[in-house]
Order: C-alpha cells, then sequence, then structure tokens
C-alpha cells in the first residue's frame, strides 16, 4: 500500500519561557491520505498552529521539537538540515496562514512575492516564472492576473490576498499544504467560496490538505478525517462522519454541543464549563479532567489510545461504557 | 500635494522670521558689538562713527525692518568683524562643511548598517551584544572628547593622519572639494569619522532593533514556508522594511550633523561654516552668526521637506496629510 | 499574595547585570562629586596651593616641592589633575541635574496642561515643542547661549530650553491615554476639582516614562554643558565643568601631555556610560509592553 502523503507520529514540541517548560505539541500523532483533507480541530491555545508550524520546523525561539517522527510520503523529514528543510518548504509542503495581510510583505510587489517563490526551487528565469505565477492566479480564480501582478498588498481585499497566498502554495504543487485558519480573518459569504475551491483543488491535484481551524462547521463540510487537539495533546481522530456523528471523547461531545447552529431556539447556548488549561500547569493524566462530565480518578493517570478501526481517541470514558454494556 | 507644500512653506517661513527675531534682538541685548570691534583707547566720536557706519545707532525695531528687507533680496548684511558681505562669509566655508556632512553621513550608513543588522540577526551572541555595547559607548562619548582621541592615537602617536585642517582642494562642478586627492583624504577621514560617531551609534541600534522584529514577523516565517534562501529573506525582504525608517532618520539628521559640525570643526580646524560661527559668536558678529542661523534653518526645512516626499513615494502605504 | 512593588522593581532592575554595573559606578562618581571638597588631595582653585615648578607633571610623578604623588599629574598651572577632576565632576553633575529636574517639572507641567485642557493651548503648546524638537539641541543652545550670554544661571536657562519639550511631549503624550481612562470620569463625577484630577489622579500614572524620559536626558544635558563649555560658551572659567578642563587640555595635546585632556574626558565618558546604561535598563523595566509573561 502506498504510504499516507503525511505521517505524523509522537511530534513534541516544548517552550522553554521564563516560567517554565511548556509542552506546546504533546505526542501529536495523525495521517493524511493523498488527496485527502484532514481537518484539525481546536480551540486558541490548543496547540494547532504550533503544530503546523512544527511540520515544517518553522518554530522559532524559544520553542524546540523534542521529539516525533514527521514522515513526507514515506520519507522521514527528522534528519534534514537547514538546507534539506529549505528545499522541503514551499516545493514538497507549503504552508496558508490565517492573516494574509500580515504574511505578504508589504513594501514589495505580487509579482515579486510570486517570482521568488517559484524561482527559489527552480531554475526558471524571471520571464517563464512570471508566466507560471500568472496561471496559478488564474487557478485560484483571480481576474486580470496581470494587472494584479503589478499591485502592492494593501491594494488587495482580504478575500483576494488569501487567494493570493493560496495561489503561492499551489506553485510547485506540493505534496501536503497545511492551512492554519485561512479563513478566518474573512467575510463569511467569502469563506464559503475559498472552502469550496479549496476542496476541488485538492481533490483534482491530489494534494494532501490539512485545515486547522477552531470551527467545527467549517470541518463538517470539507473535511475527510478529523483530528481535535486539546491542551497540546491529540484527544479524538477519524473519519469526519463519525466522529461527528458520535464522538467518542467528551471534550468532542461538548464542542459540537457549543455549535450555535445546533442549538434548538429558546433554549440557552451550551458552554463547556470551566477554562482552557494554564499549560505552564500541566498535571499528569487527561488535562480535559477539570472540565469533563466523565472524570472518574483513574483520568489522573496517563490515558492510553485506543483505536478502533480507523478511529482513535484518548479516553477511558469509551472503554468504561463499553464495559458497563457488556456488564449488564 | 500641493496643498501640503504650501502648509509647509508658510510655516517654515514663519519659524524663519521669529528665529530671525529672537536672535537679532537677543544678540543686541547681550552687549554692543562696537565696544568690541574697537581699540579701547578709541576716542568717543570714533565709536559713534563705527555705530553709525555699520548702523548700530538706529533704534532696534528699525534695524530689523532694514534688516528683513534686506534679507529678502538675499542681503543679510556685512559682517562687522570682517566687512564683508556675512552671506558671502558664509557660502565661501558652505562646501567645506557640507562635505564633511555628507562624508559624516556615508560613513554612518556604510558601517551602522552592516554592523545593526548581525547584531539584530544574531542577537544573543557575544558578537551581536559586543556590538550593542559599544553602540551604547559610542551614543555616549561626547563628540568632541573623541574627536581629541583620534587626534591623539592617529596623528600624535601613530602619526599616520594630519591633526588638522583641510586638505588641498581641486573644483567638482564648481564646488572646491578635498576628497578627490589622497592627501585631502587623509585630511578628512578623522573629522568625518569623529563627525559621524553618533550617527553610527543610531543607524546601528535602528538597524538591529528593525531587523530582529522584522525576523519575527509573520511576512519572515511566510518567506521562510515559501523555501526563499537565507540571503535573499534577509537581503530583499528584511532590509527593504527596515531601510524606509532608517533613512528617514538619517536623512533628518543631516541638519543635526551640520551642527555638530559646529564642535568637529573646532578641533580638526577644519574651516566650515562651524568654525565660523563660534568665532562670531565671540565677537558679537550679529550679521554672520544670523546669516549661519537663516541658512541652516532653511537647510533643515528642506531636508525634512524633501524627507517628507520621499518617504511617500518610497513607502506604497504612506498619504500626505 | 501582592508583592511589594519596590521589590518587584529591583529584582526586575536587577536582571541585568551590566546595568547594575553602571548603577554602581554612577553610585561612585556621584560620591566623588558630592564629598569632592572633603576627598580631593587639594583645592585646584586656590591659587596660594599652586606651585609653578610643578607644572605639566605627567600622570604618577612626585612634586618637587610638596612631595605628594599627582595620580593625574598636573596642568599647565600646576594644579593637581585627580582634584581638578572631582571638582569638575562635581560641577558637571550638578548642572546637568538641576537643568534635568527643572526641565522635568516645568516640560511635563505644560505637557500635562496640554493633555488634559487641551484645545488651542494644546495646539500652540505642540506645535512650538514639535518645532523645537526638529532642530538638534546643539543650535538651540547656542541660540540662547549667544542671547542670554554667560555664566551658570543662563547656561542652565539654555539647557531647560533645550529640553523641555522632551517632557512636554511624554507628559501630554501619558496624559491624553490616561484622561480617557474610567478613574478620571469617576473623578470628575465626584466633583473633585481638575487640578485635584490632573495633579493627584493622572500625574503618578504617568510618572514612569517621564522618569525615563528624564534618565535619558541627564547625561544629554551633562553632554550639552560640556561641548558648550569646551567651545567657549559654557560655563565660565570660574567653575570649571569637565568640559572646560577638556578644553583647556586641547592645547597641549599636541605636544604630548595628553593628561590634562584625556583624563577628565575618561571622567565624562565614564558618568555618561554608566548614566546611559542605567537608563536603558530604567527603561526596558518600566515600559510595560516589554513587560513579558
Amino acid at each position: 500500500m502506498n504510504p499516507p502523503a503525511l505521517n505524523v507520529r509522537n511530534l513534541t514540541t516544548v517552550f522553554d519561557t521564563r516560567g517554565g517548560t511548556v509542552t506546546a505539541v504533546n505526542d501529536v500523532s495523525f495521517s493524511v491520505g493523498k488527496g485527502e483533507i484532514l481537518g484539525l480541530v481546536g480551540e486558541s491555545g490548543s496547540g494547532k498552529s504550533q503544530t503546523a508550524y512544527s511540520l515544517m520546523n518553522l518554530v522559532d525561539r524559544p520553542g524546540r521539537i523534542t521529539a516525533g517522527r514527521i514522515e513526507l510520503n514515506g520519507h522521514d523529514l527528522a534528519g534534514l538540515g537547514e538546507e534539506g528543510w529549505r528545499r522541503v518548504r514551499g516545493r514538497r509542503i507549503a504552508m496558508i496562514f490565517q492573516d494574509p495581510m500580515l504574511t505578504l510583505n508589504p513594501v514589495l510587489r505580487i509579482d515579486t512575492q510570486m517570482i521568488e517563490a517559484v524561482q527559489a526551487h527552480s531554475g526558471a528565469s524571471r520571464q517563464q516564472a512570471r508566466e507560471i505565477a500568472r496561471e496559478c492566479l488564474v487557478k485560484v480564480g483571480i481576474a486580470s492576473p496581470d494587472e494584479r501582478l503589478a499591485c502592492y498588498p494593501h491594494q488587495f481585499s482580504g478575500g483576494m490576498r488569501q487567494r493570493v497566498a493560496i495561489a503561492i502554495a499551489l506553485i510547485h504543487r506540493p505534496e501536503v499544504i497545511i492551512a492554519d485558519e485561512p479563513t478566518t480573518a474573512l467575510d463569511v459569504t467569502i469563506q464559503e467560496q475559498i472552502l469550496f475551491e479549496m476542496q476541488t483543488l485538492a481533490r483534482e491535484s491530489g494534494t494532501a490538505l490539512v485545515w486547522i481551524t477552531h470551527d467545527l462547521s467549517v470541518v463538517a463540510g470539507l473535511a475527510d478525517r478529523v483530528a481535535v487537539m486539546y491542551a497540546g495533546r491529540i484527544v479524538e481522530s477519524g473519519p469526519a462522519a463519525q466522529i461527528l456523528a458520535k464522538p467518542s471523547h467528551p471534550y468532542t461531545a461538548a464542542l459540537l454541543d457549543s455549535v450555535p447552529a445546533r442549538n434548538p431556539r429558546g433554549v440557552p447556548l451550551f458552554q463547556i464549563p470551566g477554562a482552557p488549561p494554564n499549560l505552564l500547569e500541566q498535571a499528569d493524566g487527561c488535562a480535559f479532567r477539570p472540565r469533563c462530565p466523565k472524570a472518574r480518578a483513574a483520568c489522573a493517570d496517563d490515558i492510553p489510545v485506543l483505536t478502533s478501526g480507523e478511529a482513535a481517541v484518548r479516553c477511558l470514558a469509551p472503554h468504561r461504557a463499553l464495559q458497563e454494556a457488556l456488564a449488564a | 500635494m500641493l496643498a501640503f507644500v504650501f502648509r509647509r512653506a508658510m510655516q517654515s517661513i514663519a519659524v524663519l522670521v521669529l528665529m530671525s527675531a529672537i536672535v537679532f534682538a537677543g544678540i543686541y541685548a547681550v552687549g554692543n558689538p562696537v565696544e568690541i570691534l574697537v581699540s579701547p583707547s578709541a576716542s568717543a566720536l570714533e565709536k559713534e562713527q563705527t555705530s553709525a557706519r555699520l548702523g548700530l545707532d538706529k533704534p532696534l525695531h528699525v534695524q530689523y525692518v532694514r534688516f528683513l528687507a534686506n534679507a529678502v533680496r538675499g542681503d543679510l548684511g556685512q559682517s562687522f568683524a570682517f566687512g564683508v558681505p556675512a552671506m558671502e562669509l558664509i557660502l565661501q566655508r558652505l562646501p567645506a562643511t557640507l562635505e564633511l556632512a555628507v562624508s559624516a553621513i556615508l560613513i554612518a550608513i556604510a558601517l551602522g548598517i552592516p554592523l545593526g543588522l548581525w547584531a539584530g540577526l544574531r542577537p544573543g551572541t557575544l558578537g551581536g551584544r559586543a556590538i550593542m555595547g559599544a553602540s551604547i559607548v559610542g551614543f555616549s562619548l561626547p563628540t568632541f572628547w573623541m574627536g581629541l582621541v583620534l587626534i591623539m592615537v592617529f596623528a600624535v602617536e601613530l602619526g599616520v593622519l594630519p591633526s588638522g585642517g583641510r586638505g588641498p582642494t581641486s573644483p567638482l562642478l564648481g564646488v572646491p572639494v578635498s576628497f578627490l586627492s589622497l592627501e585631502g583624504l587623509k585630511h578628512l577621514v578623522l573629522p568625518a569619522t569623529n563627525l559621524a560617531l553618533f550617527n553610527i551609534s543610531m543607524v546601528i541600534r535602528l538597524t538591529k532593533a528593525g531587523a530582529q522584529e522584522a525576523m519575527l514577523s509573520d511576512y519572515v516565517k511566510f518567506a521562510r514556508a515559501k523555501g526563499l534562501a537565507p540571503r535573499r529573506i534577509v537581503g530583499v525582504h528584511v532590509l527593504k522594511n527596515i531601510m524606509i525608517p532608517i533613512i528617514t532618520v538619517v536623512a533628518l539628521q543631516f541638519g543635526s550633523v551640520v551642527a555638530f559640525a559646529i564642535v568637529t570643526e573646532t578641533i580638526f580646524a577644519w574651516p566650515g561654516i562651524g568654525k565660523l560661527l563660534i568665532e562670531s559668536i565671540g565677537v558679537l558678529d550679529r550679521p554672520v552668526v544670523v546669516a549661519y542661523l537663516m541658512l541652516t534653518v532653511l537647510m533643515f526645512i528642506f531636508v525634512n521637506l524633501f524627507v517628507d516626499l520621499a518617504y511617500s513615494t518610497l513607502d506604497p502605504r504612506v498619504r500626505l496629510r | 499574595m501582592p508583592s511589594n512593588p519596590w521589590k518587584e522593581f529591583v529584582a526586575a532592575f536587577a536582571t541585568n547585570r551590566v546595568a547594575l554595573a553602571g548603577c554602581a559606578v554612577l553610585l561612585v562618581v556621584m560620591l566623588t562629586a558630592v564629598f569632592a571638597p572633603l576627598a580631593a588631595p587639594q583645592n585646584p582653585y586656590d591659587l596660594g596651593l599652586l606651585n609653578l615648578e610643578d607644572t605639566k607633571l605627567a600622570p604618577g610623578t612626585r612634586s618637587a616641592v610638596t612631595g605628594a604623588v599627582h595620580l593625574f599629574g598636573t596642568d599647565e598651572q600646576g594644579r593637581d589633575m585627580l582634584s581638578a577632576i572631582m571638582y569638575g565632576l562635581r560641577t558637571s553633575l550638578w548642572v546637568g541635574f538641576v537643568a534635568t529636574v527643572l526641565a522635568f517639572v516645568i516640560g511635563s507641567t505644560l505637557g500635562l496642561l496640554a493633555g488634559c485642557v487641551g484645545g488651542r493651548l494644546d495646539a500652540l503648546l505642540m506645535r512650538v515643542a514639535d518645532i523645537q524638537l526638529s532642530f538638534p539641541a546643539i543650535l538651540i543652545a547656542l541660540i540662547l547661549v549667544a542671547v542670554l550670554g554667560q555664566g551658570v544661571g543662563k547656561i542652565i536657562t539654555a539647557l531647560v530650553g533645550v529640553q523641555w519639550a522632551f517632557y512636554a511631549r511624554t507628559a501630554r503624550g501619558a496624559a491624553l491615554v490616561e484622561r480617557n481612562k474610567e478613574y478620571v470620569e469617576a473623578a470628575t463625577g465626584l466633583g473633585l476639582s481638575r487640578a485635584r484630577i490632573i495633579s493627584c489622579h493622572v500625574l503618578p500614572n504617568c510618572m514612569a516614562p517621564l522618569i525615563v524620559v528624564a534618565a535619558l536626558q541627564v547625561a544629554s544635558a551633562i553632554t550639552l554643558e560640556a561641548t558648550l563649555s569646551f567651545l567657549g560658551v559654557g560655563l565660565p572659567i570660574t567653575e570649571p565643568s569637565l568640559g572646560l578642563l577638556i578644553a583647556n587640555g586641547f592645547g597641549q595635546m599636541l605636544s604630548g601631555k595628553y593628561w590634562i585632556s584625556i583624563y577628565p574626558g575618561l571622567a565624562l565618558l565614564l558618568t555618561i556610560v554608566a548614566i546611559n546604561l542605567v537608563a536603558d535598563q530604567l527603561r526596558d523595566v518600566l515600559n510595560p509592553r516589554l513587560q513579558t509573561v
């Protein structure tokens, strides 16, 4: 069987802060197949962005990756040096960031920023690179690309800037694209459009897509598989349809319950009690314990990952439920 | 754009007039130049004659009005001490000062930006911290003391560079400059470096702060995610973003550099307008002092205006108020 | 449990060891300046004590007349350089501090008024300050000195005239921010007079940036005075500061008698570097934006 496009095993990234060591990405494992879309879901501070940066070795000081394997189509990326990583970034793995106003350099023109992306990984001439850039702009649905190429980022609307970022990601037809909340900063209507377009592009080119978001409803329509993050760990993962219909982890269930669209009118909106944990004070066991309706004493110890078929969950509750059902 | 320039022009004229009035009145109040210019044993009649000749016997406001009327025509009065038009005196010495000032600025940029980049890209290292430490020292050094040290080390102890004066000049586009000959350069090096010192420190600190901030920015992260080579990231992305504020500040410092040249020219006996100013203050040669100040203020105004205009073309996001 | 804000401040300040070293140097300098008349080996301004045979002695030589060792040599009039430096430090520091304090008080008051009262007063004051700030300090100082003449009081006035604008701008900026905060509304609601609100409520919250400005400006004031004295338009000879000492020694440098200029210069340099180091750290500690978790 073909190796998955992206296979992440036991990835751990820590930050050495003045207050102590924070484990932002804690033993994270997931995989995405060719042409597959994985939705990585979590609240702010759950570690999803840091996971994305870790996948491209872009973690800034004081953070560092301490453990884990990242396999791109079967090749382990761990041993790569700076130059090796540079060759991978943009060519084999590409990333789309959340706010294109911040990620596109404001003092450089669009064509400059796209041409350099082309020339970073190919010997193309300036003319050829410009042609490629132009084609990519067309692919993402930007009209009159020649005029647009001569513009500066601030002359575009938010949606258009994000399309440019997507175009840049597509230039070298990477095997994996990581999109870190790309539509969060945009209008809802544009969001829908871009979601749809990304989905089509992924299917057509066979690119594996990791879509990071805090919004479950986005994931519902888009992703094939879902992975839910909490306090740096993946607490549940599996096929999207299955997880969203029947979540095994209490946190996933709670997240689903908090989606306003699911709420019947007149009933107060559901909120998960408590607050996200302070990562500086990480205790043993499950991080969701203080807020979990199904917490028991056993949850204070290390929770193993239970797999069943294509799904996995880091929780004792489903097993307990099963045992109780069997005993009954 | 035109409204902006017009408003600036009006403001500038107001400043010029105000400045001239203050200085005019002030120097008049400090003392009577006649006392200094004539020998102590001169008779009262001689003093009166000198007064009349210099126009000092009229009441102050009359003198001032006369001054303004002449100023508009470009005549800023005659130097009491030298007897030639003040403007002529200053224009004669101006090229020397400008040469010094421009050299100083060029040195500051040529040394400051690379050093600042190094410190900004490697902030925790020994080299980075050493550069920042040196910049604090450079910033704190009084210009005049540094000049003395430079003379002591290079002229007295090592004997490789001259201790003062300007080298031989040759005309460039009609203006006498001294940097075209080796001898001229030798005379230029020490005073230009002395004058550049404060600015080098400032450029280093600015560049370092800018580079450090830029390296943590999202657009640099994005550039790295695209797989760009580090040299391109620093050389194009970072540099272009930090250059604009740095060049702006440096250009705005031009006026300061010309003003500080007063000290450097005094130490190195450089025949520029700064040295002239100190001498004139000493002998209460009011027309020269006023002419110097007017000229400097005018230079400032032009540089500020130029920088503001240039800024709006360099940074595509800026709109002029 | 709320910890003592002073202790926190000192702890935060102490994290930078170089700044601590600067503090130590500054302490030594200030003590020297304060106790100069007691600690100096010789009163350099008592003409009766000078011996003409002792002129221009190199550092470390023993005087043939008095038998005392001149650690830093003597100048062309036979004055012991160490004593001259100590007295010079005294004058330099004194002028610098007085000018800074005065500029602080005047500038901050004007700035607070401009920020809290607003309107035309604000516009006028800030226009003047802006125009003044766009000129180099030395130029303004020279103009003021040319107009006012020489003498300690006049020099201090000139320094204040140069520096008030920094405090005014900072105070105004801080006042504008504080003015919109709720505690001002609350105080106004309680019926407190404007003056009381400004002085007792707004002012304490503006102090942090003002103190930082003051710390940075002290060094500036001292340097400016030294430069003016060096140029011959600063303090009179009867109250020499380090600048004047350096100027005096300038003529002797070319004949190799460097110590008359260089040692006062070193003293000046040390003082200013120490002040700048301390001020830099003060600014980092007091800057709320730089406070990381």
